[in-house]
């Protein structure tokens, strides 16, 4: 007796598990049952598991009977003429979908040729063994999972077209790439799932070899030329926004150009691109500290005797500036309302990004790197027949990742851009190697993909050949030019005097805990005292009671808040942080007393 | 060439002297003995250790830095004997950290000359064990009508200890003593007198009879003879060198714990020095990593040098600073900032820490050489 549970419930005893299942199954591709349902026998703990509910993974493959699919070339031709759809055959009991229990109890084959009187079910397709990710990476059946996994996730980061009205959305932090490819070398999703209208990368002309040094450690060499000409550049957009608040008491902000008298006024120059209603002219070329948006806020605190005050309290200076390194171009003005009812303003910034020399880029194989240099075409290798190649990709990558498949659309690449058509690079269900191969030998270059190339530089021709085809290369949204940072002085933070932290506020690159232990490990302790000069102050000390004193600096008298002015007074030089420190220590009650000597 | 010799005991460590001693020819000049000493006098004022030199600091990064590298499992060999030991970062820490309990305390003990060479080794090392009368039971009886325990005992087991009833009666009479024991083929009944005859009572004193000590050593949880470069020895769980150094068929000069508060206990704190050393050093080379030994000997000095092992915490190295804002920057700077104030304690500021804090040249390298003249005042 088998037990029966029905989407986890018990529901009864049933005498012959396999007849029941079998019956289920049947009645379900007959129809007479619905499709949802899947049945599962548990041989281990003699169970029967029936599950209908919903949240269960299922998919779909064809039904084998004797070692004959019921999928038959009539289907397919009627498929095909659009008599039939796909559902028609789930209906027929062609095709059904089963979850993760009742696929335990079948034997799936991978396709027709590995079919046997065993096999109960048959693959619609290799394909669909992979999700749409990892589908668009070609020839993915010849490289490590490892590498196709991060071949599919890399093109997540590529730059495309994410939206087509893209021009009237307001996006935070878009990129566009301008002049986007079809890939040469696809898979049959590329087609399906529509990649080919909005496609994220371009097919380059790549040469495998090391370019002087800066291709090591997975850079890439790129051609200037080729940027010149368009390649890899995009568009960076990027919303500013201002909403003109309400306060208590009636007061509001106004986006206007600022008034002279307002507190915090920059200066005329930084309002120069405003128009009279406060909002920037589309078009406008603006660079860091340009105002956008001009906008004037209420004062902080009104006190109650501000509202009968005869003079107007200056209103505060708040309007959207460009911060530091930022510029672009003013690519739109939207002005509309706020979900508050608010007057809302949103510009959008555009400034383009050509690749330069730290850009990411990655072929569909889990080959990413850098751009290590930017080399004129004049110094770029060039074959016998003249080319150059747009980038320059280092050996090194190849042996310890094994991607085979990225040096197989790398021949696939060159055999469709001479042939001009595409090739099919879908996993399991390629384009053989072989055709590619023949075919590059019937229009006339070498089988192998590699050709004759001279040093761009002295002429010379290699002493190897080199393997030059094209690959589909994608720019990833990871670009210098919104990463860079650097400071040498600059903003410090109002409490404990040292420099601001991160790039968005100018920051200093901390020098840890760790990073100080090395210093005076190697000694370097005048040097270690420099570094931390940061917040260095002087500071009076009262040598009778040891705390710090006062400097009136406008009278120019030093006196002790606890033992008057007869007392001597000394400076010293510590960091602030320590004058903090004595202030905590006298918050906990504790008297910290600093006994003062010469050094000398 | 004593007379040679002794001029250079001066400058040159006896070690090292006796070192050379032992290896010059016997028939050898008196001017090549003296060039050979300069040479070495040379060679070893070039060994020395700069002033200023941050000795700590630069140890701590070259134990630190690897410790980063370490791999937190080790491998294990099916089907080979072998005990759970603590190794790795785990390890390092324990002993570092100075902590009383470690977590497998072991013991190496090396055997005197027939035994070491396998005889009666698996007796010998059973012996050592701590038996307890759970061991050689097969089943415990609780008789509820008749107030009586009934222990049926393993006779194979009783025999491969090497012990026998008689020792098991005095052991139960021993710490049971209002126990009327009789025994009858391999069982041996207790009965309880007319005072406890409450069921509560016999249940407790069963659980009690469990933990009777039959013989071995106690703290030895368990025995394993290996055999290593030729000769047997008995591996243990558990320490007891003390107890074990009794007996007189183990070799006392060799025996090895790795517990250092034992070693410190029984051999003095310069033994607890090199154990320290020993030990930190066995798991570094375990995990294939590179640090120089002077680097643990300078940890395992500090650790060592109040006469006690104190371990690198706030409760040991750090509390004997001198300084507070030193103390205070390493842990829990409230409590020792409040404990130095009560007493009014004066930081001198004379090392690294406190002089970083208040942005000070630290004295070591180039901030330790100042002027020794004293500058006039105005």
């Amino acid at each position: 007796m088998s037990e029966v549970y029905l989407n986890g419930k018990f529901v009864g005893k049933i005498e012959n598990p396999f007849e029941f299942v079998d019956k289920v199954k049947e009645e379900r591709r007959k129809g007479i049952l619905n499709s949802n349902i899947n049945i599962y026998y548990n041989k281990r703990m003699n169970d029967v598991i029936i599950n209908d509910d919903k949240g269960r993974l299922r998919r779909p493959l064809i039904v084998v009977k004797n070692g004959k699919p019921l999928l038959t070339e009539e289907h397919i031709k009627k498929l095909q003429k659009n008599e039939i759809s796909f559902s028609n055959l789930v209906k027929q009991g062609v095709i059904e979908y089963l979850d993760a229990l009742e696929e335990e109890n079948t034997f799936v084959a991978f396709s027709k040729e590995y079919l046997t009187p065993e096999h109960t079910h048959m693959e619609l397709t290799p394909l669909v063994m992979v999700g749409l990710c990892t589908s668009l990476v070609p020839y993915a059946n010849f490289s490590p999972g490892a590498r196709v996994s991060i071949g599919s996730k890399n093109q997540k980061q590529a730059l495309g077209m994410y939206a087509v009205n893209f021009p009237i959305r307001m996006d935070m932090d878009v990129n566009i790439l301008q002049t986007p490819q079809i890939p040469i070398v696809q898979s049959v999703m590329h087609e399906v799932s529509g990649y080919n209208k909005h496609p994220s990368g371009q097919n380059l002309v790549v040469a495998v070899m090391s370019y002087k040094g800066y291709n090591v450690d997975d850079a890439v060499v790129i051609n200037k030329a080729s940027i010149d000409r368009g390649m890899a550049r995009s568009t960076y957009y990027r919303p500013a926004i201002a909403e003109e608040l309400r306060y208590s008491g009636g007061l509001t902000d106004e986006i206007s150009v600022p008034d002279k008298d307002v507190k915090g006024y920059k200066s005329e120059n930084d309002y120069r691109f405003l128009e009279k209603d406060g909002i920037i002219t589309p078009e406008s070329n603006v660079a860091e500290g340009d105002v956008i948006i001009g906008k004037t806020s209420p004062p902080r605190f009104l006190s109650s005797m501000d509202q009968y005050n005869l003079a107007p309290s200056s209103r505060r200076e708040s309007s959207m500036a460009l911060k530091h390194g930022e510029q672009g171009i003013i690519d739109f003005v939207m002005i509309t309302e706020s979900s508050e009812g608010n007057r809302l303003v949103e510009v959008k910034i555009r400034d383009q990004r050509i690749p330069e020399i730290g850009d990411k880029f990655t072929s569909r194989h889990g080959q990413k790197g850098i751009v290590g240099l930017i080399v004129d075409q004049a110094d770029m290798p060039f074959t016998a027949s003249g080319i150059t190649p747009d980038l320059i990709f280092s050996p090194h990558g190849i042996p310890s990742r094994m991607t085979i498949s990225h040096l197989i659309e790398l021949i696939g690449g060159k055999a469709g851009a001479l042939s001009s058509r595409y090739i099919d690079g879908t996993i399991f269900d390629s384009e053989p190697e072989e055709n590619i191969r023949k075919e590059l030998t019937s229009l006339g270059f070498r089988e192998n993909g590699t050709e004759t190339m001279y040093n761009g530089i002295t002429g010379e021709q290699f002493q190897v050949k080199i393997f030059v085809g094209n690959i589909y290369y994608m720019k990833l949204k990871h670009m210098v030019a919104n990463k860079i940072h650097s400071r040498a002085r600059g903003p410090i933070q109002l409490l404990t005097r040292q420099p601001t932290e991160g790039r968005a506020k100018e920051g200093g690159l901390r020098l840890g805990e760790m990073e100080k232990d090395t210093f005076i490990a190697h000694g370097a302790s005048l040097l270690l005292k420099e570094r931390f000069d940061a917040d260095k102050t002087i500071v009076p000390v009262c040598e009778s009671c040891g705390m710090v004193a006062v400097h009136d600096k406008f009278k120019n008298r030093l006196f002790c808040p606890v033992c008057g002015d007869n007392v001597e007074i000394n400076f010293i030089e510590v960091s602030y942080a320590f004058k903090l420190l004595l202030d905590e220590l006298k918050s906990l009650t504790v008297h910290p007393k600093l006994m003062l000597k010469n050094k000398y | 060439m004593s007379r040679l010799f002794k001029k250079y005991e001066e400058v040159l460590p006896i070690r090292v002297i006796d070192d050379i001693k032992d290896n010059i020819p016997d028939k050898i000049t008196d001017a090549r003995l003296k060039q050979i000493l300069d040479k070495a006098v040379l060679q070893y004022e070039s060994m020395k250790v700069m002033p200023g030199e941050s000795v700590g600091i630069v140890g701590a990064e070259s134990i630190g830095e690897p410790g980063t590298q370490m791999t937190l499992n080790t491998f294990h060999f099916a089907g080979v004997a072998e005990m759970n030991v603590t190794m790795g970062l785990p390890r390092i820490i324990e002993i570092l950290d100075g902590k009383k309990n470690i977590q497998t305390p072991m013991m190496e003990i090396y055997l005197k000359k027939p035994y070491s060479q396998g005889k009666d080794i698996k007796k010998i090392a059973l012996s050592i064990k701590e038996t307890k009368l759970d061991e050689i039971v097969l089943e415990i009886m609780v008789n509820i009508a008749e107030s009586k325990i009934e222990l049926v005992f393993d006779e194979q087991k009783i025999e491969s200890i090497g012990t026998d009833y008689s020792i098991i009666q005095k052991a139960i009479k021993s710490s049971f003593k209002n126990l009327a024991i009789s025994k009858k083929g391999n069982v041996i009944s207790l009965k309880m007198s007319e005072k406890e005859k409450e069921i509560n009572e016999l249940f407790k004193t069963k659980e009690k009879i469990k933990d009777i000590y039959i013989q071995g050593v106690k703290g030895i949880k368990q025995v394993l003879p290996i055999k290593k470069d030729g000769e047997f020895l008995i591996v243990t769980a558990g320490t007891n060198m003390k107890k074990v150094m009794e007996l007189d068929y183990v070799d006392k000069t060799r025996i090895m714990s790795n517990d250092i508060f034992e070693i410190a206990n029984i051999f003095g704190i310069e033994a607890a020095r090199q154990a320290v050393i020993n030990e930190v050093y066995k798991v570094i080379q375990n995990q294939g990593l590179n640090v120089d030994i002077r680097h643990l000997m300078l940890v395992s000095d500090t650790m060592c040098a109040s006469g006690t092992i104190k371990g690198v915490t706030r409760y040991g190295v750090v509390k004997e600073k001198a300084s507070v804002l030193a103390r205070a920057s390493f842990e829990t700077p409230i409590k020792h900032i409040f404990n130095a104030s009560q007493i009014g304690e004066i930081d001198n500021l004379s090392s690294v820490v406190e002089n970083v804090m208040l942005n000070q040249p630290v004295p070591v390298g180039t901030g330790l050489p100042g002027l020794i003249t004293k500058v006039k005042r105005d």
